[in-house]
């Protein structure tokens, strides 16, 4: 699968969804063109019903178009079945939710370990990459805690640490920042930043522009269809310097 | 994902609704429960049935003379002599479905120790009568033929006589009884038989020689048999074709026209042993319907609350597969969760049937059997209801779909 910068690690052709409710056809998306580089960190902005939701869901192989070609590195995933979309996931694609989604009651480790499970990897080796994860994020000495012995910005960075520990190509944050206050939300972007760096394609849907602004790329969907789609220079994102983190 | 990492992941769910969890299993405990001890109990029922044919005798055949009849008033069987000394030896010589058949005849009398009397039921025979009966001594030896032939003063007592009349643990063979003023030298013990299922006590009984009955108690060798005649097939099998071989047989020697009654009847053991058993085995299917019902209740209690559980936790079955699950791994951890349940429970339950039911037996009496073969079937039938009750709410978990899912409050 070797990927040279002329095969984009996106590349999505006329696609269009329609959804079915009741008597009503809903055009969520009316023919989206789009292709995304390796490396790029892209804001896809839009009010609520824009369809980013649904753009961004297809490009995380959770939906499948209705009309039109989706190709990730090159393939085209927009027909596979269920098991081969939650291959693609489980492999290429880290998720980070706003409202984090991590297990209760379990560990921030087992947290993290969990895409592994499911890439069957033996326990040690789980262990050990998990632990990684969660050090790279900054959470070395957290991996016994539990979601509710940690503040909102930890857990989100544990959710992070989940999305990477795959090493995968693809990031997707759906509103990673919404249940955050701006000085964690800035801290989260920096350590976005930092894998973007790292070569990972980072891929956030925001509604908040001041979050856009942390992107080397900002895609405005409305009504189904892009608006505007521009390269920009990307505000680096400082956090504050230490002071001990207030629970979101 | 394999078995034991799937298998830690339900153990560690279950184990956070421990109350919720351990209500659920209930219905199948009892169930099982239910079963083991109904096994249990029911082999143990079956084993004492069993038990008390065997001391009967098996195969047994018993042939009573007809019923006098005079002013009206008819008599109960063996109140008219009818059966001969004769009829005895050609069922004895003609029947090859017979192998043994032996003249019962006798009454009460006082038996008389040196310091103790005790009156039981004398009764006159030969040697195939405990053949057919199944019954050897426990002391001495048994009345010989040649006891028979010569009419000896040889008597074999029972144990209650024994421990009437000499005391428990004594061996009497060798002393003197007197029966009638007639003194008996006691030359055997019978074995301990027990009771008779309807309460009667075997062992209360002292045998003679037939001829020394005949010759010394009653006084004449008549033509006639005052008593019965007990018959021992060849098989179990061969019993009904001895009862109906003996009828022909009889009724040829009596002369008995076609349209006339029996002048005697014929009593099989084996049918009311039969029947025992079978009132048994009914007693026993009942009791397992009703394990069967507790088990489909369990099972529906166990589906029940793996659907809550499902929608519980549709945030995780959604976080889950976008990180990769694939359907049948969610299929697969829902699945194992209610086989956990299920097995679980199974196995609580035989541990608790097994409990009460060894309570019960020992307090009927019984001894409990149980054979492995029902533990297994237990356990299996226990992980069966799991699957099938628990296929439904992970069928339904693996079906759901990502989004919706993840986006479910």
């Amino acid at each position: 699968m070797g990927l040279n910068g002329s095969t984009p690690l996106i590349q999505i052709d006329g696609v269009a969804k329609v959804y079915q409710m009741g008597d009503v056809e809903v055009r969520a998306l009316r023919g989206v063109t789009l292709k995304v580089q390796q490396g790029e960190f892209v804001a896809i902005m839009g009010a609520s019903g824009s369809g980013k939701s649904t753009l961004m869901n297809i490009i995380g192989c959770l939906d499948r178009p209705t009309k039109g070609r989706y190709l990730l590195e090159g393939h085209e995933v927009s027909n596979l079945s269920r098991d081969e979309l939650a291959r693609i996931r489980n492999r290429t694609i880290g998720f980070v939710f706003q409202s984090f989604n991590l297990l209760s009651r379990t560990t921030a480790l087992e947290n993290v370990e969990l895409p592994l499970v499911y890439a069957g990897l033996s326990r040690r080796e789980r262990h050990k990459r998990a632990a990684e994860a969660l050090e790279r994020v900054g959470l070395g000495d957290r991996i016994e805690h539990h979601p509710n012995q940690l503040s909102g910005g930890q857990q989100q960075r544990v959710a992070i640490a989940r999305a990477l520990v795959s090493q995968p190509k693809l990031i997707l944050g759906d509103e990673p920042t919404g249940n955050l206050d701006s000085r964690t939300s800035v801290e989260v972007m920096s350590l976005l930043q930092d894998l973007g760096r790292s070569g990972i394609t980072v891929l956030l849907v925001t509604h908040e522009a001041d979050i856009a602004r942390y992107a080397s790329r900002a895609i405005t969907v409305k009504d189904g269809l892009v608006l505007v789609d521009r390269r920009q220079d990307p505000l680096p994102a400082v956090p504050l310097p230490a002071q001990e983190e207030a629970t979101a | 994902m394999n078995f034991l990492e799937t298998f830690l992941v339900a153990a560690r769910a279950l184990l956070r609704n421990k109350t919720r969890s351990f209500l659920t299993t209930l219905g199948i405990i009892i169930g099982v429960g239910a079963v083991i001890a109904m096994f249990a109990m029911g082999e143990g029922s079956q084993a004492s049935v069993q038990e008390a044919i065997a001391s009967m005798g098996t195969n047994i055949l018993i042939v009573l003379s007809g019923s006098s009849q005079g002013g009206g008033a008819r008599g109960g069987f063996g109140s008219l002599p009818t059966l001969t000394w004769e009829d005895l030896k050609a069922i004895q010589t003609e029947i090859p479905s017979v192998r043994y058949a032996a003249p019962s005849v006798g009454g009460n009398a006082q038996i008389l120790s040196e310091d103790q009397n005790w009156s039981t039921r004398i009764t006159g025979t030969t040697p195939d009568y405990f053949l057919i009966r199944n019954w050897p001594t426990s002391l001495g030896t048994q009345i010989s033929q040649t006891d028979v032939d010569l009419g000896s003063k040889v008597i074999v007592l029972g144990q209650t006589v024994v421990d009437k009349l000499f005391g428990a643990n004594a061996n009497p063979v060798g002393q003197n009884v007197r029966v009638n003023n007639i003194p008996f030298t006691i030359i055997g013990v019978a074995a301990k038989k027990g009771q008779s299922p309807v309460g009667q006590d075997y062992d209360d009984t002292a045998f003679i020689p037939v001829t020394t009955f005949e010759a010394k108690i009653r006084k004449g060798l008549g033509k006639f048999i005052n008593g019965i005649i007990f018959v021992g097939a060849v098989s179990s099998a061969a019993t009904p074709q001895a009862e109906r071989q003996i009828t022909e047989l009889l009724r040829d020697r009596h002369h008995t026209a076609v349209a006339t009654e029996d002048d005697f009847n014929i009593r099989n053991l084996s049918e009311i042993a039969n029947a025992q058993e079978q009132a048994a085995a009914t007693g026993a299917n009942l009791l397992l319907g009703i394990a069967l019902v507790s088990l489909i209740v369990g099972g529906i209690g166990i589906m029940n609350i793996m659907l809550v559980s499902v929608t519980e936790r549709t945030r995780e079955i959604g976080v889950r597969m976008a990180i990769g699950a694939r359907p049948k791994d969610i299929l697969a951890q829902f699945l194992i969760e209610a086989l956990t349940l299920s097995t679980v429970g199974g196995i609580i339950g035989i541990a608790v049937g097994l409990l009460g039911g060894q309570r019960l037996t020992s307090q009927w009496g019984w001894h409990m059997t149980i054979q492995p073969l029902v533990i297994f079937v237990a356990v299996v039938f226990s992980a069966a209801v799991g699957i099938v009750f628990g296929l439904y709410p992970a069928r339904k978990a693996s079906l759901l779909d990502p989004i919706d899912a993840l986006r479910y409050e």
